[in-house]
């Protein structure tokens, strides 16, 4: 019936994602809300191509890391107000590895729609078409790295007060490198800079590091919350 | 005597900067239940998070088969089974498909109990297997709740309020599942203020361990 740590992360991924799916009214507000804001910069900046596409690889990447900071509440405060949180510390398994599996269904809902979801907005912002594969490459190495550090600080944060102001408050410091380094490459490929495998290259880096580290101190913060 | 499963020795928990009771003590051998007792807000519920791991006492040791249980760390709460208040029951998820999946996620290899099927028949949910646990009331789902308990087959069960909301019909057959579990060598310890009828079970009055009054 059961198949070690593998199969209980499995479960808990599909848990993920069938209640996500059930709820998909939450699942869409992120997606909703990174197609707005990028509906709308067009429509303030004017439709002149040029302008537009200095700002682009900016404005998507910024959009994309709102978005993505605005689900973050969703990750665990459910589980936490229904108990099912307190459910999984009682787990015979590790709880990183409960942790991760919450944290890569949550992308794939996530991030992951977003990402393939941008080479549309990007040609509405006028992002040049060579561009657009960064584009994509980028948010796919960046938007896990996001998922997987803001789910630190929503740990932290449950049963507080205020608790979603101060996930972005406490998220958006540690998101300015892989913004930086996000927008850059994909300015770079439309032309305006230095090469953009470097850029990608580190975004790499990022996601590796996070993922070596934040399902354990996300898993050492709920402990804390929960206690 | 054989030696007890479990073993508290100088239990201390401080809520805040208060403290909620001190050198507290207490002993399980297989087969046997605790019914802890006490006033509202001595701490009932925190001594129970304390013995099954889930917050840390300021001092004293919790031991289960002679080991400490911070040294177990997972090997322990492979063997305890918690129904706190809050019934850990996803709202989106039907009522068999929180049974499964807590049967995958939190039972290793080769411990699994019952099916979800069996679980729900025991604990009367079987009609409710395909609703979604959100439709259910609040008495089927403090069933649901305890119908895990079934599916994890552990030895350890520590019941914090678990007749809250049910029926006396419900209370009398729940309370007849902690008397199996505790017929099969199951470890019970049980916080309630609802009565309820269970031969064998020892009766702990958490008083004793208070300093202060409240």
């Amino acid at each position: 019936m059961t198949g070690g740590v593998l199969g209980a992360m499995r479960a808990v991924f599909l848990r993920e994602l069938l209640v996500f799916w059930r709820r998909s009214t939450e699942v869409m507000a992120a997606l909703v809300f990174f197609v707005i804001v990028t509906t709308l910069f067009p429509l303030a900046i004017g439709p002149e191509r040029r302008e537009l596409m200095v700002v682009a690889p900016g404005v998507l990447w910024v959009a994309a890391l709102l978005a993505t900071t605005l689900s973050l509440n969703h990750l665990f405060a459910s589980d936490y107000q229904d108990g099912s949180l307190e459910q999984m510390l009682m787990s015979p398994y590790p709880l990183s590895a409960m942790v991760l599996a919450k944290i890569a269904a949550h992308w794939v809902l996530t991030g992951l729609p977003l990402a393939l979801l941008s080479p549309l907005l990007a040609v509405q912002m006028a992002l040049p078409t060579k561009a657009i594969g960064t584009l994509v490459g980028s948010l796919l190495l960046g938007t896990p790295t996001l998922t997987l550090i803001g789910a630190i600080p929503a740990a932290l944060t449950l049963g507080v007060r205020g608790g979603g102001v101060l996930v972005s408050l406490l998220v958006l410091p540690l998101y300015t490198p892989i913004l930086i380094f996000g927008a850059e490459a994909v300015a770079a490929s439309a032309g305006q800079g230095f090469a953009s495998v470097a850029h990608l290259s580190l975004l790499g880096a990022f996601l590796a590091l996070a993922l070596s580290f934040a399902p354990w101190a996300s898993s050492a913060a709920l402990r804390v919350s929960l206690d | 005597m054989s030696d007890p499963m479990f073993a508290v020795r100088g239990l201390s928990c401080v809520r805040g900067d208060r403290t909620l009771f001190a050198a507290l003590s207490l002993e399980l051998r297989a087969g046997e239940a605790m019914h802890i007792r006490g006033p509202n807000g001595l701490g009932k519920t925190t001594l129970l998070r304390a013995l099954c791991g889930l917050s840390r006492p300021v001092r004293g040791e919790i031991r289960w088969r002679g080991e400490r249980i911070a040294d177990l760390a997972e090997d322990f709460t492979a063997e305890v089974a918690y129904v706190g208040h809050l019934n850990g029951i996803q709202g989106e998820l039907t009522a068999g498909e929180n049974l499964r999946l807590a049967g995958r996620v939190f039972t290793r290899r080769g411990h699994a109990g019952l099916s979800e099927r069996e679980a729900l028949e025991r604990v009367g949910l079987r009609a409710q297997t395909d609703r979604p646990a959100r439709h259910l009331s609040q008495g089927q789902k403090r069933r649901l709740a305890l119908a895990r308990l079934l599916v994890l087959r552990r030895p350890l069960w520590v019941l914090d309020e678990p007749f809250t909301a049910l029926d006396a019909a419900s209370v009398a057959s729940l309370s007849s599942l902690i008397g199996e579990h505790m017929a099969a060598g199951g470890l019970a310890l049980v916080v309630s203020h609802q009565a309820f009828d269970l031969p064998g079970i020892r009766d702990f009055e958490l008083t004793r361990y208070c300093r202060s009054r409240r």
